[in-house]
């Protein structure tokens, strides 16, 4: 055994394991930098983020975050002399480039206009999800391959041909740019996922648990209330995150049919600008608030991952 | 309290009468469970869909809604099919996908193999090159058009520090030649961990005592690739590509913010192509038409998807 375990795939030698491990770990370096680039950027002056040739040593600074959050006017050094002492850092760094901060820019509403869509379309996703994953997996539904097959295929739909006439439809019924009117439509995008996953994460728990629950005098509702649902928390917990993913990253809807008071963090944070051109530490600022939830979730869900974006197709 | 006293009646009646009194039956507890997603999916994807299709045969344009709408018959449909543009686009799309699938299998599947050498940490590396799927393309995709700005974008400047081209002249986005590289080098950063995830849970379903029995027949690693690994590991690869394959051929959001379809129209995918002609030109019913073509293909790709995925489950 010992002379073919030498160049076994049963078990790799030291050798193969070395240099394949080196190949991705260069893999993984080189593909976090772009990241790591958009990290560093968020704490550079604006003249530091565009110098050549591009610097990777530089004094921090948080100017980014101050564009990010404020919006500014340039001003004649008299008139700023003319102020009384500046009230905080970003006032102070504001005034060193002759400008005074004017007020809040959007992108604090944007951010909360994120929160508020994506937590309720993954909360009403998952809600509707839960129940119908339920019913497919207990219940004999008639016709329930074409019925999951339709719910699934609503999901391949081209999002920018949905758009036109939901686009029409939203007018009409005054939907349009309301945070209610996206919340419905990332709820019917998450809606097939969330049926997917869970139905899978249902089926998997013993029906046995129900029975013995209906035995003991519980009615079908209860059963499925204390027995299904504790057994079901984690299925639960990683479809709602998927959820919450996908309702946070979308673009093309929310760049379609919202453009102000409903506009989420992703149309808005390209449209961030400073005096000619893109105010690059400002967006890279907006960009790393904006993808840290998202860290931290993928770290959360990484067993979970595979299901997750094959629909349940794949498990571990 | 209800509940309570219902089920001390049901506890004490005969099973059929008990059925009753426990409130909804089985089958009408599946449809009040099912029908909640039904309804929601009728209203906001297949009553829109009806209603796209009734406008793909109208002149109707959604900035003059006060304008009296015509039946065109077919002829948006005609129009599209022999619009030179929209073939355009079509190839544009056509040559976007190919690359990027072809690109994230190969190196996708090579991670993956490289990973399951299970070397120590790989847990962790694995983690690390996940992170950018995970990621919004747009946003994400906007930042690239930074990486990608000619002398001081950091993939500008490396391209010039390896080949020694004069910083200026790496114009990723602006070079006809170059811009749908660009796109394509983002989606493969972006999608190869997607593939590579799905061919590691290939390679980790194959179970062991094959290649032990390869083993004892003294089958080469060569051998082994071609006859175990690759055979085995097919099914996932090629859910892999299906999966790529729907999600690239809609591609929007990324494409629409790093080149927004430029320079000129070299990078104008389908989807870009329709929203220019849906919301920029206002030719509702002409793109909706288009909207229809490009769907009826997507659905043909789904079918052919959830077949394949069957499959894999049957294993």
């Amino acid at each position: 055994m010992s002379l073919t375990t030498a160049h076994s795939v049963v078990a790799p030698s030291s050798n193969a394991k070395l240099i394949a491990g080196t190949i991705i770990i260069a893999y993984a370096l080189i593909s976090i930098v772009p990241l790591l680039w958009i990290f560093a950027t968020s704490f550079k002056t604006p003249p530091d983020s565009i110098a050549y040739p591009p610097k990777i040593v530089f004094q921090p600074s948080i100017e980014g975050y101050c564009n990010l959050f404020t919006t500014r006017t340039r001003q004649t050094p008299e008139y700023i002399n003319s102020l009384g002492p500046a009230t905080g850092f970003c006032d102070e760094t504001v005034r060193k480039r002759n400008m005074v901060i004017a007020g809040p820019s959007n992108f604090l509403p944007r951010f909360v206009n994120s929160l508020i869509i994506a937590f309720g379309s993954t909360f009403c996703a998952v809600f509707l999800g839960t129940l119908s994953a339920y019913g497919f997996s207990r219940f004999k539904v008639p016709l329930a391959d074409d019925l999951l097959f339709f719910i699934l295929s609503t999901r391949f739909m081209p999002p920018i041909a949905v758009a036109i006439p939901i686009y029409l439809m939203y007018r009409e019924l005054g939907l349009s740019d309301t945070a209610l009117g996206m919340i419905l439509l990332y709820t019917a995008v998450n809606v097939s996922l969330a049926v997917w996953l869970l139905k899978g994460f249902i089926d998997e728990i013993p029906r046995e648990y129900e029975e013995a629950a209906m035995i003991d005098g519980y009615t079908r509702l209860q059963a499925f209330w204390r027995t299904v649902l504790p057994q079901a928390t984690t299925g639960i917990a990683a479809t709602a995150i998927f959820c919450l993913i996908f309702a946070w990253n979308e673009y093309a809807f929310a760049a379609l049919l919202t453009s102000g008071t409903a506009q989420t963090a992703p149309p808005f944070i390209p449209t961030i600008i400073g005096e000619g051109g893109q105010d690059w530490p400002a967006v890279a600022a907006g960009t790393t608030i904006f993808l840290v939830p998202i860290l931290v979730f993928t770290i959360l869900l990484r067993k979970q991952l595979l299901r997750g974006i094959t629909f349940g197709a794949v498990r571990k | 309290m209800l509940d309570r006293t219902a089920d001390n009646v049901a506890r004490a009646t005969p099973e059929p009468l008990a059925k009753k009194i426990r409130g909804i039956s089985d089958k009408g507890l599946a449809w009040l469970f099912i029908s909640p997603t039904i309804l929601l999916l009728l209203a906001i994807n297949i009553f829109p869909l009806f209603w796209a299709i009734y406008l793909s045969f109208t002149n109707f344009r959604a900035n003059r809604p006060n304008e009296v709408v015509k039946n065109l018959g077919l002829a948006n449909y005609q129009r599209i099919l022999g619009d030179q543009d929209i073939w355009i686009a079509m190839q544009t799309t056509a040559h976007f996908v190919f690359w990027t699938i072809l690109l994230q299998t190969v190196i996708g599947f090579t991670l993956a193999w490289l990973i399951d050498r299970k070397f120590r940490g790989h847990a962790f590396w694995t983690t690390i090159i996940l992170v950018p799927m995970m990621l919004s393309p747009a946003v994400v995709g906007n930042f690239w058009r930074f990486l990608y700005e000619p002398q001081i974008g950091l993939f500008s400047y490396v391209v010039s520090f390896v080949t020694g081209i004069p910083p200026t002249n790496v114009q990723m986005l602006s070079n006809v030649e170059l811009a749908p590289w660009a796109i394509i080098i983002v989606d493969t950063w972006m999608w190869t961990p997607y593939v590579m995830l799905i061919c590691l849970a290939g390679l980790r379903s194959i179970p062991e005592y094959i290649y032990e029995a390869a083993e004892v027949d003294r089958a080469s690693n060569w051998r082994q690739f071609w006859s175990i690994t690759l055979p085995m590991a097919l099914p996932f690869i090629m859910l892999a590509v299906l999966f790529r394959g729907i999600e690239n051929f809609k591609m929007f959001d990324m494409v629409n913010l790093l080149t927004g379809g430029g320079p000129g129209s070299t990078t104008e995918v389908a989807s870009i192509t329709l929203k220019r002609q849906a919301f920029e030109s206002w030719r509702t019913g002409y793109s909706s038409a288009f909207a229809i073509i490009l769907f009826v293909a997507v659905f043909g790709l789904a079918n052919i998807y959830v077949k394949a995925l069957n499959k894999v489950k049957q294993r």
